[in-house]
């Protein structure tokens, strides 16, 4: 089972925390900060694994973000760098091109992605697509919640095609979908 | 109050925040806001400002106040209310919080609701956060959805049941039928979900363990299928097909494969397909393959696998990628034990790791290295250590040094080759070495002795060059203060030789006394030896005297009192200054696990009786011990005891139980210590002939036994050899039945004498 993911900069600031046990908020801190010391010291080339009480760390960095990863003593090291690796193309996919200010100003967003991922400490689902298609299904049930609905979307709108374009506050580029307003519309949900 | 901002506008100012104290201004205003938008009636922006909290919180700062906005959000009909609540549950609030509690019920609520997507978010925070009372009120539930749901949900429920048997044990019985069924499934998520569920239930309890043995064919099935069938796009992770199923279905069959020759049978054939058809190019084939070599490994596995699995570990060893030689490491160190003479195979690739530039490699190859030596390789093997101990880090510096010390006192081929390995690890690594090197290698220096000559004038150019290393001299003054006198002989077999004069000698110790590189303890070494040194020279005592009475008014009070004592010693009791001086009789050895090559046994050179007899008197102050002196005097004096014939004539003793482990303890322990003079107890010969004395002492009588020493002496020219002696004692009256037997002069002797009566005390 994993213990813990850990996103964080090269300066240690974190960006993503996910605790897969029930551990008290000092000690948290203490195991960030043991974390991030321990990681950001390794020399470029270095095995990507180490011991750390009695749990391996495996890290990965990506560009501006190191992803820690700890695993029991017996779950496979090698499968582990898979996984962090999948997440990463998780969030590609999601975010086009990610960097690590996506995941700054969208942290929530990270979050959803890798609870469709992992749970409870476990690898979830093993098909990238379809881990996708819930984030976007579960997206357009946010965006497309109206008020005055008073059962959940049970009626489904369809879609009628139309452009796909969001003015929005964001600077990270994130397509979105247009409402073209005055005009009802349906949309389709993804069913798995 | 401040206008609430959208959660990117209040990141970004908090990005542009110039210094800490500008930071914290900005949240404790967006907090403020928080507050008070919590307050409020329901409103449009709540998702947005729990966000912000959120975020508030990740970069450390408290957020507790949120946490029953969260219980508030989620109860919420909204979907994004509930997502961002069910994100703050998950984030802010764990099972030892009561506000945890509040959310059981919207969590039943919504593992019944109409969309999946909310049924998903309620197993998403049940599985991260669930206490056991939610586990234990939800688990009938999660059963009922394991059952009945569609895939996307059963999958997800798979896991929560995963977090339930983890927090409340007991559940296990109830999820093993549902466990057994998923298996059937066609989608990969939900079959991976129940195979890590039925992994679970298996390591918990045998009994379930027992049970899903029978599912061994059905998951058998299911790897052929992933390992064997076309290219699926859906699953495909460079060329291997759902990697993450793979594993775990492998890792599911080490389970139901350990000890059990059934199960291993039927996984033979595909862990011998997967083996050989994974492609090994990228990790994610290694780490398939990795798996399936520790299965391999770990079951009852036929000869043919187990060679291949170890053949792929080497394989791994030769592999560019640092991370794959380091786990390769990490299994040939489990199985160095079992299977040692494949992994010894791959020895030379192992040692050539020791050079790798990564620390965790290091390591690996140190431990892994240390299991390899063997009495062949030695010699080889130590080579190689002593060269990686010259430059390994710091930290695995002293590992290696007791590692290096453990291997050389297992496999030294001669004492020679072990007192030079024990020298080289206190040159270059002395300052690591644990605090027994020194008394360990100064008695294994007193046991040779034919090397004490080389080993001096070795220890003494070794002073010559460099006093900061304690260890190494704090031996190299006890050697020259013992045996000072070889060392300026000259010649010398071992070494060339070198003219040493007194006074190089004296100027050695002295540097040493007054570095002030050296330690107390080292200076304290420094000044025995060169007191001990006034009987073996000749022409320079004067000047050691001065030395001596120098450090009379030495600051450190240990030196003080040892110079005023040697000073006493010069002055007052200069007639006993030789025989205190002389040469020290040598240590017995204690540390067990001793195989040296050459001889173990110490040359008694002068065992005094009386050194014996204070053994024991101490043995029967062992009560429990009483009955068992007696009879282990039977005991012991049945095995042959051998007169050692280096020795001349000696008086061999007879150790009264050398089979009793208590009693032999305590020879040991006593081994070391000054014998005290005893008055003599009382002793009556009982056999004397052809030059062979047996002696009866009666020592302490206690309620229930009666100590008795027996002492056989050889007062012949010639040596005697097979000295055997056997003694009966019935069970009452005090009365003894004694057979010896020898041989003397070639011819061989036996005798039995009858004792009557005891030496009263």
């Amino acid at each position: 089972m994993m213990r813990f993911l850990l996103l964080f900069s090269r300066q240690g600031k974190l960006r993503l925390q996910k605790w897969f046990t029930p551990i008290p908020e000092r000690e948290k801190k203490k195991i960030i900060r043991d974390m991030t010391t321990m990681v950001l010291a390794r020399q470029p080339r270095s095995c990507n694994f180490l011991h750390w009480k009695d749990l391996k760390i495996i890290y990965k960095r990506y560009a501006s973000l190191y992803f820690c990863l700890a695993i029991e003593n017996q779950e496979n090291e090698l499968l582990a760098l898979e996984v962090i690796h999948r997440y990463v193309e998780l969030l590609d996919k999601y975010f086009g091109n990610v960097c690590e200010l996506d995941i700054i100003f969208n942290f929530e967003k990270a979050y959803f992605i890798l609870d469709e991922f992992l749970l409870g400490g476990e690898i979830q689902e093993t098909s990238k697509q379809i881990v996708n298609r819930c984030i976007e299904s579960s997206d357009m049930l946010q965006e497309y919640y109206c008020e005055g609905e008073t059962d959940f979307p049970g009626t489904w709108r369809k879609y009628h095609g139309g452009v796909y374009e969001q003015t929005c506050i964001l600077t990270c580029g994130l397509k979105g979908i247009e409402i073209t307003a005055g005009e009802e519309y349906r949309s389709r949900m993804y069913c798995i | 109050m401040s206008p609430s901002v959208p959660l990117q506008e209040m990141i970004r100012a908090i990005r542009s925040a110039r210094t800490q104290c500008e930071e914290r201004g900005v949240i404790q205003r967006e907090c403020a806001a928080i507050r008070a938008q919590f307050r409020q009636a329901d409103n449009g922006g709540r998702s947005h400002n729990l966000a912000k909290l959120l975020y508030v919180h990740m970069l450390g700062y408290p957020a507790h106040f949120g946490q029953m906005e969260c219980v508030r959000m989620i109860a919420s009909p909204r979907y994004s209310e509930k997502r961002v609540g069910y994100l703050g549950a998950m984030m802010l609030l764990d099972e030892k919080q009561d506000a945890s509690l509040l959310i059981t019920n919207s969590i039943k609520n919504d593992l019944s609701h109409s969309n999946q997507y909310v049924q998903s978010l309620a197993l998403c925070t049940l599985a991260c956060m669930g206490s056991a009372e939610m586990c234990r009120d939800l688990a009938p539930e999660i059963d009922r959805l394991l059952r009945a749901s569609n895939s996307y949900i059963k999958k997800k429920a798979a896991l929560c049941a995963v977090h339930i048997v983890r927090k409340v044990h007991e559940l296990g019985e109830l999820f093993a039928p549902a466990a057994r069924s998923l298996l059937a499934e066609k989608n990969h998520g939900v079959l991976h979900g129940a195979v890590v569920l039925i992994t679970e239930l298996c390591e918990r309890n045998p009994e379930t363990l027992e049970r899903f043995r029978k599912t061994v064919p059905d998951l058998v099935q299911i790897m052929k299928g992933l390992v064997i069938s076309g290219y699926s796009p859906e699953h495909d992770v460079a060329g291997v097909s759902d990697p993450f199923l793979q594993v775990r279905i492998l890792r599911l069959l080490r389970i139901l494969g350990r000890n059990n020759e059934a199960a291993s049978d039927a996984m033979n054939d595909l862990l011998a397909q997967v083996a050989t058809n994974t492609d090994s190019t990228k990790t994610v084939g290694n780490a398939v393959l990795y798996e399936t070599v520790l299965t391999v490994l770990d079951i009852k596995s036929e000869s043919g696998l187990r060679v291949l699995a170890v053949n792929i570990l080497g394989r791994f060893l030769l592999n560019n990628d640092r991370n794959i030689r380091y786990i390769a490491m990490t299994s040939l160190q489990r199985i160095v034990g079992t299977d040692h003479n494949a992994v010894q195979r791959h020895r030379g690739t192992i040692v050539d790791c020791l050079k790798d530039q990564d620390a965790s490699v290091k390591r690996r190859a140190l431990e892994l290295s240390l299991a390899l030596v063997s009495a062949t390789n030695i010699r080889s093997m130590m080579k190689e250590l002593l060269l990686f101990l010259s430059s390994c880090p710091l930290e695995l510096r002293s590992q290696a040094a007791s590692g290096i010390f453990n291997a050389a006192e297992r496999y030294a081929p001669s004492q020679r080759w072990h007192i030079d390995t024990i020298l080289h690890v206190l040159t270059t690594a002395g300052g690591d070495v644990r605090d027994e090197t020194v008394p360990n290698l100064i008695q294994l220096i007193t046991n040779t002795s034919e090397l004490h000559c080389y080993t001096v004038h070795k220890l003494y150019r070794a002073l010559l060059s460099d006093i900061s290393q304690q260890s190494l001299v704090q031996v190299a003054c006890w050697c020259i203060g013992e045996y000072g006198d070889l060392l300026l002989r000259g010649e010398c077999q071992e070494t060339e030789p070198v003219q040493v004069t007194e006074d190089d000698v004296l100027d050695a110790l002295e540097t040493v006394l007054q570095s002030h590189m050296s330690a107390p303890a080292t200076r304290g070494f420094a000044l025995t030896a060169t007191m001990k040194l006034s009987t073996r020279i000749t022409d320079n005592v004067d000047r050691i005297r001065s030395i001596v009475s120098i450090y009379g008014s030495c600051i450190d009070v240990e030196l003080q009192q040892r110079a005023v004592e040697y000073n006493a010693l010069f002055k007052k009791y200069d007639h006993m200054r030789a025989a205190v001086l002389e040469r020290m009789p040598v240590i017995e050895k204690n540390s067990p696990g001793h195989t040296n090559g050459e001889s173990t046994r110490e040359a008694v050179k002068e065992v005094q009786p009386a050194k014996v007899k204070q053994a024991e008197t101490l043995l029967p102050q062992q009560p429990a011990n009483q009955v068992c002196d007696l009879l282990d005097l039977l005991g012991g004096s049945e095995e042959p005891l051998q007169s050692n014939p280096a020795v001349g004539s000696t008086v061999p003793v007879l150790p009264i139980s050398t089979s009793s482990t208590a009693g032999g303890d305590l020879l040991d322990l006593l081994g070391g210590l000054e014998p005290t003079p005893l008055t003599p107890a009382p002793t009556v010969t009982v056999y004397e002939k052809s030059g062979v004395t047996l002696t009866l002492s009666r020592e302490k009588q206690s309620d229930s036994g009666l100590t008795v020493t027996l002492t056989a002496s050889n007062s012949t020219d010639s040596d005697i050899s097979s000295f055997t002696l056997q003694a009966a004692v019935p069970k009452v009256n005090l009365k003894m039945r004694i057979r010896i037997s020898y041989t003397s002069q070639g011819s061989a002797f036996q005798d039995t004498v009858q004792v009557d009566s005891f030496p009263e005390h």
